[in-house]
């Protein structure tokens, strides 16, 4: 406060202040900015900026005054809400009126300000918050007294100049015009934006680059051009018109965004452009998102239905009043009391009025608390969700989030999973893995074990100090290396002490917070061939550049793999940062320029003599400028690390001069503190995982990228020492050209060099045809040839594949391209264009080096999680934009596509084609599993396949799979896709995609994806989720019914649009199987208990109209009427509502097949809705004739015999849910006693609070007097058990006779815990098991023979229904055998694997083996047996698996329904070819001639 | 909901150095508690015809005996009932009955003799029985002044709504007003001991004692006191149009005149059902050694005033004697018999079907 006040008098002392304000023509397309100091003298309305929003933020909805209003208008919008104050009100209308108005109002009012009290307490919170943040302290620039001053973040205006120092949060979005940092740079993290954690480099405008001394606000005369406020965090434009008229351009680079944080820079000083509520941060902060369950959906039905009830009832009492009153004719009783006029109502009239009347007292059964409750309900079940420790990942310390409030029971309820692949299934930690440099593959053998140590490392058995000792070590040079591993896994092994594993993980990864740094990522071991050559090569080099020979004379293939090597340490935006001080970039400044950006520059750069010159330092020697020294270069040169100290000064010595003349204070100073303490610590900030890979590849082969700085790279090489790369361009990524590329100087050879890098099939298409005349050219060709070849290797083993190309521009081509790329650059309008023109123009004819394959790990549990959701009934859909053979194989590796099961691939290149492929599969598919529908076909992959389907009658399976699933896979490619979703094709496709397993689309765009999730959520009518982790995942998380990010590495766009956001995939499980169906089940029961409870309530009040001439008189206190819902009966349904578990949380797990209760909607079918609503009707009738009868003839009076009625009803409503609850824990008790005594106790005190009032009932001691009469207790002891006696009954005979899935599974929980365990893992092994016994368990499938039968049949009809698939098959059906034998035959080979198998069934004999395990340790088992250390790692690590299961095949295959099926014998491709000019429909088959990496490579 | 947006926007501006020199780890590990990991230890029913039954044999085996205790108690209760409507010619009070309306100033008397086959012990009960009268019409139970009843001096001289049209009379409160109190039953009922030797002995009613205490003492009180003048407290009130007389002549005793007149506080109290007794009459036990109503011949006199044929209404006297659970009234005994046969039945048929086939899946789960 004291500040303000001092800033005020600051104002007013100096006239000619900092805020000032002049006319501004209004523009509508852009924003003008002006710096605030020029205009101070006009105070208030004369500022320019003065239309646009201050700094400060609200965010609350309300103020003091517009809360009732407002808070009252948004309640009304919901249609609920209305209806019930339309009720109460109608309640003021005399004739009409059945309770006394206020009360009525009561609940009304009361679920009013309940929601209100809420709102107004979450606008509180956010105003607090607000309040925090805008006295959040910033230096602002003030005229009057010539310096920054502090002030509050809400008193920053635009145009104000603000000065941000080292690791302050940004206020607003700020124009950045200063920079400490002498490139003019400014380092911010993002990490509140997007969850990016590295770091960004933001420039100084360029105008204000060559300032020479410091940035002087009152020197600022130019004005800002920009965009309107947008939420575009990736988009700025606009210019600065400085005072001279010139005009500069301003890029996104040079915007610093509010929330950000500004790291690395002592101090940047900018100007504010946007405040307040239109930064970007705060547009793209959009609220939660308001989805509608299915569940709800379907309630709304039944609400609908509850007011066509209410009507009917109505429209009864009504007539039956007006006939009642039509008895007595003229005659009027004395009970029959006329109007307050006094005037006789005719018949008619009475039943009008008595309708409305009715309407009120039946009010009830429209649940007015339903929808709070659910509310409520929800928002516990959220708190659960986020509270399990299961979804919490130490790794990074986050869990769960659900961004959406109300869809948790849709997590029941899923039937369509689409999945990302990379960072959702993967771990999208990229890890080198192998390379090819020129032509030569390296193995990396010793990489592999190491990864594989990794693999072992997370099943955490391992015994940690053994991996220490086998840990491969680096060779000799790389002593310190192996010296950390020990250390490291020393201090793993302490924190296992004390903790878990992960938990050590997250320690060192939080002390470390770069992104993509995990040591597992780091520490790459090389291939010792390779680094011989490496090192061989360099030494050459070296000495060659000691002689002063001209490198070209270096032979091609050594000087390929040193160029592969520069080419993947500066062909990226990798920043490099310093150990000690985390975010202090690394300085290795050789001299200060900034890349090319004018042709002058470039003319006088590039003069012909210093292009020429064979001098390797000339370039940078001759190019001091006085700035840097100056500057004083505060974090100079580095010192040669310890171990290299002979060679640097070895190679230092041609270059000394330079050295010396830029690093003023002693070498040493620098190195000591920050450079020379640990070289191999150095941190790499890259954007992107594959990045930072390949950068610490190159490291690991000891081409450390030491220092990035705009315009040079520097490279550490062995043998050479630092090297300086003049960098001259960057053509950054784009996702339409696949690849980036630098220009950079060779400071070796002084040549300007391409380096690009990108994917294989783009960089393949540029590379320059070598000319076959000569052998180098051979050569070329050859080497091309051979890196093809080990591209489809590595894209076999499902590494992702990278091809490193470069080129050597001579200066002519250069200064041509130059021309065009600045004027591209300069360029206002479609700028991007030119942009992606000129870079086009600049990667051709490239000169290929190599090609790498990193391993993209899949996350753990992966496979688990999916086989267990498949159990689960769910479909899986793997949608990537990953190429066809990668993911192909991560999609075997992760389970998703079974060895065992026939592959479809749908490779077209036009729309014919794609038609064509569509109906051949679909021909194909009908005729080999339609043929015989006794035969295999009926045994469709059946994912519920276990004992527990088997004898529960209900068949969830077949109603769950109303199409038949084959055991298909079906893998499409983008294109092919974009025919296949065309209108007149999707309707095939789908009937394609829908009897397949697995569907697999690569190649896929974003745009792709979310029409795929849209296709199949509105053809299929089904519920669909949609996961994945990355920007390009959005539209298809938005899309789907309920969208998961996964928080992941790849920021946070994917988790701002989604439902819920978990930390890893393997979570879905449980959050669907676990969570999913417990909220789905609790909360399907709470809604038909609500509609049960209120309709059997309001049931006893409709049959006692029948007892008083239909005139809407209750005998019910309209006390107890009103708040028996708000009150005595809510909180034991609530507490149910959260708590209740049907099944624990294990055996849900254990036997997925439970979730397809929700999948089904089993808990909540329409029909229910009905039973619940006789039953009620039942049970009113109960507890309404018992104490009819037993008070009949008495002196009984209306209140007192309404009473007990009362009591009954909350007994028997209460005993109800007890019999509903399945779990009872204290709360479930403790919520029923205290209901019950909730209501004696408001009873009694009503009753005996005052005598005179609560007309009409006047209770008065009525319920004292109860008490008194053993009638009253027989009663309650005898008509809830007599209502409740049909439920109950019922409930114990389905539980013998027929019980479902789900309370099969609770018997299972009651077991004890290792005959639980072992009837899973029975349950698992049982199918398609030679080994399985006949078990007693098992053998209860006879009991129900018929709906095994039923099931059948079903299913069969089921996979006729598609409209498509039956008319296709009527066409077929006369030329079946011997058509499709002959047209068929050319394109599939019969499938050896046609059985009903489980995917799992290879692992049989391990876990027959070991029954005793649970499930948990099997799969570690798993792991184990697939991850031998075997000698040939290369296939086992990263593919799938080698299945060994030919018994298990033959065994289950049926012998009579194979003769019957059409014979497929194999196929002749090409003749398929060149028939169809596709590449067809295409079958790989794994399980016996594994090598699917032939068969898949035929198809491109 | 709400508070998801909350903390989307705390993102925007929240300092939260997590970084390398950030030192406290924020740790959003969820507490490993069994509430919040929803393992709370709890009863896991599971309703299978093994475990149920023994529940409803149970409840077959409590029912049953509660329910011919319940008959007994009922079977002993004395009750005798006469209807003295007046519909049928042959009966004694249809000439009352044919010509009568609201507006007869004079009374009729009509005398019914009945015969007594057993004597009634302990107290008896005398109650008048209407049938077909809907009290508990809506409109009829709400038109009352409690306030007016319990004795408040304002709203007797100017009635509540509620009691519209019968609040007032030509601007005159009506004191008590509404509906029920203008229908207020008013036959009075005599009993008479026709004794073997022919004189007609007149029996003692007792007319206090049949309304609630609590009525008669909170809920319902003359507007001052009750030892004051009532007349001059009624002054400026009207009685109810159907009364023959004011309220404050009710009875000659004090303690049971005005509002706190119990046969009027009976009538207040509006019925559940539309046909229903109101008690009437006691008649006390005199001693131990005579019955208080002897086996014999017995002669009912009505002053016949209230008209039920309008509505096609039945009047009765009922004699009863009472046990500890109310009046005559088999019914709930044969309930609760009905349900615990039907209980007892149902837990045989769980039995059977549990030999049957509830062994299935015990035996598949033990033999495992």
């Amino acid at each position: 406060m004291a500040r303000h006040s001092e800033e005020d008098a600051g104002m007013a002392k100096a006239p000619p202040a900092a805020r000032q304000r002049k006319k501004k023509p209004k523009e509508n397309k852009t924003r003008t900015v002006h710096a605030n100091i020029l205009h101070d003298c006009a105070k208030g309305d004369e500022n320019p900026n003065r239309h646009y929003a201050n700094n400060k933020i609200k965010t609350t909805k309300y103020t003091v005054l517009s809360f009732l209003p407002k808070n009252l208008f948004e309640q009304f919008h919901r249609f609920a809400n209305v209806y019930f104050v339309f009720i109460a009100l109608l309640n003021f209308v005399p004739v009409v009126n059945a309770f006394q108005p206020e009360l009525a109002l009561a609940p009304v009012v009361f679920i009013l300000s309940v929601t209100a009290i809420k709102d107004l307490w979450e606008d509180y919170r956010r105003h607090r918050s607000d309040k925090e943040i805008n006295h959040m302290d910033c230096l602002v620039y003030s005229r009057a007294e010539r310096r920054y001053v502090e002030k509050y973040w809400k008193e920053v205006r635009v145009g104000d100049f603000i000065r941000l120092r080292c690791n302050e949060i940004l206020p607003a979005d700020v124009l950045l015009l200063s920079s400490s940092d002498p490139d003019r740079l400014c380092h911010i993290e993002t990490a509140t934006l997007d969850g990016e954690t590295n770091l960004k480099q933001r420039q100084v405008v360029r105008s204000f680059y060559d300032l020479d001394c410091e940035f002087d606000p009152l020197k600022y005369n130019s004005i800002i051009e920009c965009e309107k406020p947008n939420n575009d965090l990736n988009r700025f434009r606009g210019y600065i018109i400085h005072r001279s008229g010139r005009r500069d351009a301003l890029y996104k680079e040079n915007l610093l965004l509010r929330g950000c944080t500004i790291r690395n820079t002592e101090e940047a000083v900018g100007i504010v452009i946007y405040a307040g509520h239109e930064t970007k941060a705060m547009l793209n902060n959009n609220g939660p998102r308001y989805k509608r369950s299915k569940l709800e959906r379907q309630m709304n039905v039944d609400v609908f239905w509850c007011v066509i009830i209410l009507l009917v009832m109505c429209l009864f009492a009504a007539v039956g009043h007006g006939l009642w009153m039509f008895q007595y004719g003229d005659n009027r009783p004395v009970f029959d009391v006329l109007s307050p006029e006094g005037t006789n109502l005719s018949p008619i009239m009475s039943a009008i009025y008595l309708f409305l009347t009715m309407i009120i007292v039946f009010q009830v059964l429209i649940p007015i608390s339903l929808f709070v409750s659910i509310e409520i309900v929800k928002i516990c079940q959220v708190y659960f969700i986020h509270q399990d420790m299961d979804l919490y990942d130490e790794e990074t310390d986050s869990h769960l989030q659900c961004r959406a409030l109300n869809i948790t029971e849709d997590l029941g309820q899923m039937q369509y999973i689409f999945s990302d692949k990379t960072g959702t299934l993967t771990e999208n930690k990229m890890v080198f893995r192998r390379c090819t440099v020129a032509g030569v593959e390296y193995s990396h053998d010793a990489n592999a074990r190491r990864l594989a140590m990794y693999q072992e490392m997370d099943s955490e058995e391992e015994e940690c100090m053994s991996h220490g000792g086998t840990l491969p070590r680096r060779d000799s040079v790389t002593s310190h290396q192996s010296a950390r591993v020990v250390l490291r896994s020393q201090s793993t092994k302490s924190h296992r002490r004390t903790g878990s594993r992960a938990e050590a993980k997250r320690a060192s990864i939080l002390s470390k917070h770069t992104a993509f740094s995990s040591p597992m990522e780091k520490d790459i071991t090389p291939d010792p061939k390779l680094l011989d050559k490496v090192n061989d090569c360099s030494s050459q080099m070296d000495f060659m550049r000691f002689h002063s020979q001209p490198m070209s004379q270096l032979p091609s293939d050594l000087s390929d793999i040193i160029d592969f090597f520069i080419a993947l340490t500066i062909c990226n935006t990798v920043v490099v940062s310093s150990p000690n001080q985390p975010r202090h970039k690394v300085r290795m400044r050789f001299e200060l320029k900034s890349p090319v950006k004018t042709i002058e520059d470039f003319i006088k750069r590039f003069t012909p003599s210093r292009l020429t010159s064979g001098s390797n330092s000339s370039s940078s020697s001759s190019l001091i400028t006085n700035r840097s020294s100056n500057k004083g270069c505060s974090s100079l040169l580095s010192s040669p690390s310890a171990e290299s100290t002979l060679t640097k000064l070895h190679e230092e010595q041609p270059s000394g001069g330079l050295e010396q003349a830029f690093s003023p204070i002693p070498p040493s100073y620098d190195g000591k503190t920050s450079w020379n303490l640990d070289e191999g610590e150095l941190r790499y900030e890259a954007e992107s995982p594959d990045e930072a890979a390949l950068v610490y590849a190159a490291r690991a082969y000891k081409c450390s990228l030491v220092g990035r700085l705009p315009d040079q790279v520097i490279v550490e090489l062995p043998h050479l020492g630092k090297l300086s790369f003049e960098l001259l361009h960057t053509l950054g990524f784009d996702s339409t050209r696949k690849r980036m590329s630098v220009v950079v100087r060779h400071p070796l050879t002084d040549q300007i060099t391409v380096y690009t890098k990108g994917a294989d099939s783009v960089i393949m298409d540029l590379i320059k045809p070598p000319d076959t005349g000569n052998s180098k050219g051979k050569r070329q060709k050859k080497i091309v040839c051979r890196t093809q070849h080990y591209l489809n290797l590595y894209a076999a083993n499902g590494l992702r594949t990278l091809c490193i190309a470069k080129k050597i521009l001579s200066k002519e081509e250069y200064a041509c391209w130059l021309q065009r790329h600045l004027a591209a650059e300069t360029a206002i309008q479609g700028r991007e264009e030119l942009l992606f023109e000129s870079a086009l123009q600049l990667e051709t004819n490239l000169h290929l080096l190599g090609a790498t394959g990193i391993e993209d790990r899949l996350q753990d549990g992966v496979p688990e999680t999916i086989a267990s959701l498949r159990k689960a009934g769910l479909q899986i859909w793997v949608l990537t934009g990953d190429k066809q053979e990668t993911a192909v194989n991560i999609a075997y590796a992760c389970k998703l596509l079974d060895p065992e099961e026939e592959l479809l691939t749908l490779n077209a290149d036009s729309q014919e084609a794609c038609a064509l492929l569509l109906e051949e599969s679909l021909h194909y598919i009908q005729a080999k599993f339609l043929c015989s529908p006794s035969g295999p076909t009926t045994k469709s992959f059946n994912t519920n396949f276990s004992p527990f389907d088997i004898y529960s009658s209900s068949s969830p399976s077949s109603q769950s799979t109303p199409f038949l699933v084959h055991r298909l896979g079906l893998v499409i490619d983008g294109r092919t896709l974009a025919y296949a979703l065309d209108k007149s094709l999707e309707d095939k496709f789908l009937a394609v995609a829908r009897s397949c397993r697995s569907v697999l689309c690569c190649r896929s765009t974003p745009l792709q994806k979310s029409m795929v999730v849209k296709l199949v959520r509105n053809k299929l009518k089904v519920m669909t989720l949609a996961i994945g982790d990355g920007a390009n995942d959005v539209s298809m998380i938005q899309v789907a019914d309920v969208g998961v990010g996964i928080s992941g590495q790849e920021g946070m766009q994917a988790v701002m649009a989604s439902d819920f956001a978990l930390p890893r995939f393997r979570y879905l499980q449980k959050l669907l199987l676990v969570h999913g169906h417990w909220c789905y089940s609790r909360l399907a029961n709470m809604i038909l208990y609500f509609f049960y409870k209120n309709a059997m309530f309001v049931a006893l009040i409709f049959w006692y109209q029948f007892y008083c001439g239909f005139s809407g008189s209750a005998m019910i206190d309209q006390w107890y009427l009103i708040f028996f819902n708000l009150m005595f009966s809510a909180f034991p349904q609530l507490i149910t509502g959260t708590l209740d578990k049907d099944v624990s949380a294990e055996t849900l797990q254990q036997l997925p097949q439970l979730y397809v209760n929700g999948q089904n909607s089993e808990e909540y079918k329409p029909y229910m809705f009905w039973m619940n609503m006789i039953d009620a009707f039942y049970q009113s009738l109960v507890c309404f004739f018992i104490p009819y009868f037993a008070y009949a003839d008495s002196d009984v009076d209306l209140f007192t015999w309404g009473t007990p009625i009362t009591t009954l009803a909350l007994f028997t409503i209460l005993l109800h849910l007890g019999t509903e609850t399945k779990t009872w824990t204290w709360m479930n008790w403790m919520s029923i006693a205290f209901s019950i005594a909730l209501f004696f106790t408001v009873a009694l005190c009503y009753n005996a609070s005052c005598p005179a009032c609560y007309s009409p009932s006047n209770p008065y001691w009525t319920m004292q007097r109860l008490l008194q009469e053993p009638l009253f207790y027989l009663l309650c002891f005898i008509t809830p058990i007599a209502a409740l006696l049909p439920r109950f009954f019922y409930r114990a005979c389905q539980g013998t006779l027929f019980p479902s899935p789900v309370q099969l599974g609770r018997q299972l929980d009651k077991l004890p815990a290792d005959i639980r365990r072992n009837i899973l893992s029975l349950s698992r092994v049982k199918v398609g098991s030679p080994l399985c016994p006949k078990l007693p368990f098992l053998s209860l499938a006879k009991a129900s023979p018929k709906s095994y039968y039923k099931k059948d049949g079903r299913s069969v009809s089921g996979s006729k229904q598609g409209p498509l698939l039956q008319t296709d098959e009527a066409k077929r059906s006369p030329l079946q055998p011997t058509d499709s034998d002959m047209h068929l035959s050319d394109l599939y080979t019969p499938a050896p694997s046609e059985v009903d198998t489980l995917p799992y069934t290879k692992d049989n004999p391990a876990l027959s083996g070991e029954l005793q395990t649970s499930s948990a340790a099997d799969s570690e088992h798993l792991n184990k047996t697939i991850e031998p250390s075997d000698v040939n790692l290369s296939s086992c690590v990263t593919s799938t698996p080698l299945p060994a299961q030919a018994d298990s095949v033959q065994l289950s295959m049926p012998p009579d329904g194979a003769s019957q099926c059409v014979r497929y014998t194999r196929n002749s491709e090409e003749r398929l070819k060149s028939e169809h000019a596709v590449s067809s429909a295409h079958r790989t088959e794994p399980p016996t001639e594994r090598p699917l990496q032939a068969a898949s490579f035929s198809l491109n | 909901m709400m508070a998801s947006s909350y903390s989307a926007k705390d993102e925007d501006g929240h300092i939260t150095v997590s970084g390398p020199g950030g030192g406290t780890l924020r740790n959003k590990k969820p507490e490993n508690t069994a509430f919040k990991q929803q393992r709370l230890p709890a009863w896991q029913p599971i309703l299978t015809a093994g475990t149920v039954l023994p529940a409803f044999f149970i409840i077959g085996l409590i029912f049953i005996p509660i329910g011919i205790g319940l008959y007994v108690t009922s079977n002993n209760i004395k009750e005798f009932e006469i209807d003295y409507t007046g519909d049928d010619t042959s009966s004694p009070c249809y000439n009352c009955a044919k010509n009568f309306s609201w507006n007869n100033t004079k009374s009729c008397t009509c005398t019914i003799p009945f015969q007594l086959d057993q004597p009634y012990e302990s107290n008896v009960f005398m109650y008048y029985g209407l049938s077909n009268f809907y009290q508990n019409h809506r409109r009829y139970v709400k038109s009352r002044d409690d306030s007016q009843l319990n004795g408040n001096i304002d709203s007797l001289k100017k009635p509540s709504k509620e009691c519209e049209p019968y609040a007032s009379i030509d601007n005159k409160p009506i004191a008590p007003c509404g509906a029920i109190a203008n229908s207020m039953f008013n036959d009075t009922l005599k009993l008479f001991y026709n004794d073997p030797n022919g004189t007609s002995v007149p029996i003692p009613l007792t007319s206090t004692g049949i309304a609630w205490w609590t009525d008669k003492h909170v809920k319902f009180r003359n507007p001052v006191g009750t030892n004051s003048n009532l007349t001059a407290v009624f002054q400026g009130t009207v009685k109810p149009v159907n009364w023959h007389r004011p309220v404050y002549e009710l009875d000659t005793d004090p303690e049971n005149n005005g509002f706190i007149n119990e046969d009027f506080i009976v009538w207040m109290r509006t019925a559940a059902l539309p046909t229903f007794r109101k008690l009437y009459r006691i008649i006390q036990k005199k001693n131990n050694m005579a019955p208080t109503l002897p086996r014999g011949n017995y002669t009912l006199v009505v002053d016949y005033n209230y008209p039920v044929r309008s509505f096609e209404g039945r009047k009765r006297m009922i004699l009863s004697t009472i046990s500890w659970m109310g009046g005559k009234n088999p019914f709930l005994g044969i309930a609760y018999i009905t349900v615990g046969s039907v209980c007892f039945f149902l837990g045989v048929v769980l039995l059977v079907i549990h030999h049957k086939y509830g062994n299935r899946n015990n035996s598949a789960n033990i033999s495992n």
